[in-house]
């Protein structure tokens, strides 16, 4: 029922003229702080709507008066920061690794750049600090598969290993476990041999039978006496470091089917100036050759 | 507010209560005005995509993949999508384009980061990292909060997949006939590098299309191989090197 608006006699309010089933209803106004930040927010809307891209137009939109884009605006704010860098990135861009290295200033820009670097593109697989994990080998040590001066991981960044791109280092160890290279006692002989590099043998009969098969099958790529071959990222069995671990079962296996790891390649990824800055702070970790 | 001068839907707003068909014509009304204007700028939608070169539809594999990604609610923690400030471009990459999730339906933008962006995340790792961080990801990333995906080692269920293309069809995605033709060998053939496959075709109809063993079991096409194949064609499509800001006018 709608009924006369009328002065309610307790609060002096106007009540909405509405009733139902005798109640009416107090027609209380919002406070006006709250009307205020409501008629100024209208207010904002209608400027910002002038300054700042708005409406869309079919295929296009309204633009306007500050010519705002996001996308102009993170241009000039990567040109502030490389101002900002400027001296430093040019020189970064015209030196190689090695030379980088040998000037203090800019080997402590690079480190600093290369820690940012590594965290969000190679900590996931070589850990945070590069100590590597099972499978992803510790770069803070002086053991490298492929060499460890700065030219030779400045290459490994760039064309990564077995990754696919023309460049790429790569190298495959064959499966001896299948088909005709070894029989099974076999492996198990060449795998009592290799832990005879690191004295870990307790079955000489064993490493006198493997030796003979690691001198015609192994020798080639990882060294009569296991030292390895960095040409083609053979590693060296005659010390503690283990990619794929170190115990007899896991040479084996090794042996049998073998684990090949892939690095991907990063030259169409990372600019060369973070790929040098990558370069220098691994070289830095410790093991730099 | 409303006093005996207020406004006249206000005053007369009595009539509209009591008559059952005005209020239903003023309802369509209301409704049409909002449908409008959130309805018709997607048919000019084809004008705000940049024109940029190599984005092209899910190879048959990487498709069967993303389906994955969204029945697992990959998206409830990932973002796909760069956004053009500073500290993203530096950590991911080039912002993404409209173009790239043109043939996503729906895209995978999302709204809410716990893990990474992945919008770039192709190419980044190995295939053998991303199984070992699907199945157990902390064994790689020690502070993640991501749970296992190890029942993605299953077989992939491949009957569909030509439906899935046509699907993809019916909603503007252009595949051509050859593609939904060639469907089911090309998701045996990328999976599968040593096999006896077309995979010069492949390559061909999907540029880009990583052939690899993905899960390092050759023997079984599972639902792991499909969910890293979509893992590393994303982000890879467009070379950013041939564009500036000024070509990616919308």
């Amino acid at each position: 029922m709608t009924t006369e608006r009328e002065k309610d006699s307790v609060t002096g309010t106007e009540t909405t003229g509405h009733e139902w089933d005798g109640i009416r209803e107090l027609d209380t106004p919002p406070p006006s702080w709250l009307m205020w930040i409501f008629y100024l927010s209208i207010v904002f809307a209608a400027v910002y709507v002038v300054l700042y891209p708005a409406i869309p137009l079919g295929g296009s939109y309204t633009k306007g008066v500050l010519g705002y884009s996001s996308r102009e605006a993170l241009d000039v704010s990567m040109a502030q920061l490389r101002k900002a860098q400027g001296q430093y990135l040019v020189q970064i861009n015209a030196k190689s690794p090695a030379e980088i290295l040998k000037d203090p200033q800019l080997r402590t820009f690079a480190v600093r750049g290369g820690l940012v670097a590594f965290g969000d593109n190679c900590a996931a697989c070589h850990n945070l600090g590069g100590t590597g994990r099972h499978a992803y080998p510790s770069l803070a040590d002086d053991v490298w598969l492929w060499g460890g001066k700065p030219a030779d991981i400045y290459a490994t960044l760039k064309y990564g290993i077995r990754s696919g791109h023309d460049k790429t280092r790569t190298s495959a160890m064959l499966p001896f476990g299948t088909g005709q290279k070894m029989t099974e006692p076999q492996t198990a002989d060449v795998a009592e041999y290799v832990l005879s590099l690191t004295k870990r043998s307790k079955d000489a009969a064993a490493v006198t039978r493997g030796a003979a098969l690691y001198g015609r099958q192994c020798a080639s790529c990882h060294g009569k006496s296991g030292g390895g071959d960095q040409k083609q990222g053979a590693p060296a069995l005659n010390d503690q470091i283990w990619l794929y671990g170190g115990t007899k079962a896991e040479i084996i296996a090794q042996i049998v089917r073998p684990k090949m790891g892939v690095m991907p390649a990063w030259v169409d990824r990372l600019k060369d100036e973070t790929l040098k800055m990558l370069s220098v702070y691994v070289h830095a970790l410790g093991g730099g050759k | 507010m409303a006093g005996k001068r207020g406004n006249i839907i206000v005053r007369n707003h009595g009539k509209i209560e009591r008559n059952v068909t005005l209020m239903a014509v003023l309802i369509a009304i209301t409704i049409s005005i909002g449908g409008l204007v959130e309805i018709v700028p997607l048919f000019t939608i084809k004008t705000t995509i940049e024109k940029v070169d190599g984005v092209r539809p899910y190879s048959p594999l990487e498709l069967a993949g993303r389906n994955i990604y969204l029945r697992e609610g990959c998206y409830t923690c990932h973002s796909q999508m760069i956004r053009p400030f500073r500290d993203e471009v530096l950590r991911y990459g080039p912002y993404s384009l409209a173009a790239e999730s043109m043939f996503d339906h729906p895209f995978q933008w999302g709204s809410k980061r716990t893990g990474p962006d992945l919008a770039r995340v192709g190419g980044k790792y190995s295939n053998a990292w991303h199984v070992q961080h699907m199945i157990n990801p902390q064994s790689v990333e020690p502070g993640s909060v991501m749970p296992s995906y190890r029942h993605l080692m299953r077989p992939l269920k491949l009957k569909l997949i030509q439906a899935h293309l046509r699907a993809n069809q019916a909603v503007g995605v252009p595949y051509t006939k050859a593609q939904v033709a060639a469907a089911r060998g090309d998701l045996r053939a990328q999976a599968d590098p040593e096999g006896e496959h077309d995979h010069d075709g492949l390559l061909k109809r999907y540029p880009k299309a990583v052939v690899a063993d993905f899960d390092g079991n050759p023997a079984v096409l599972t639902e792991m191989d499909a969910v890293i194949a979509y893992m590393q064609i994303l982000g890879r499509m467009v070379d950013f090197r041939k564009y500036k800001t000024k070509d990616l006018q919308q």
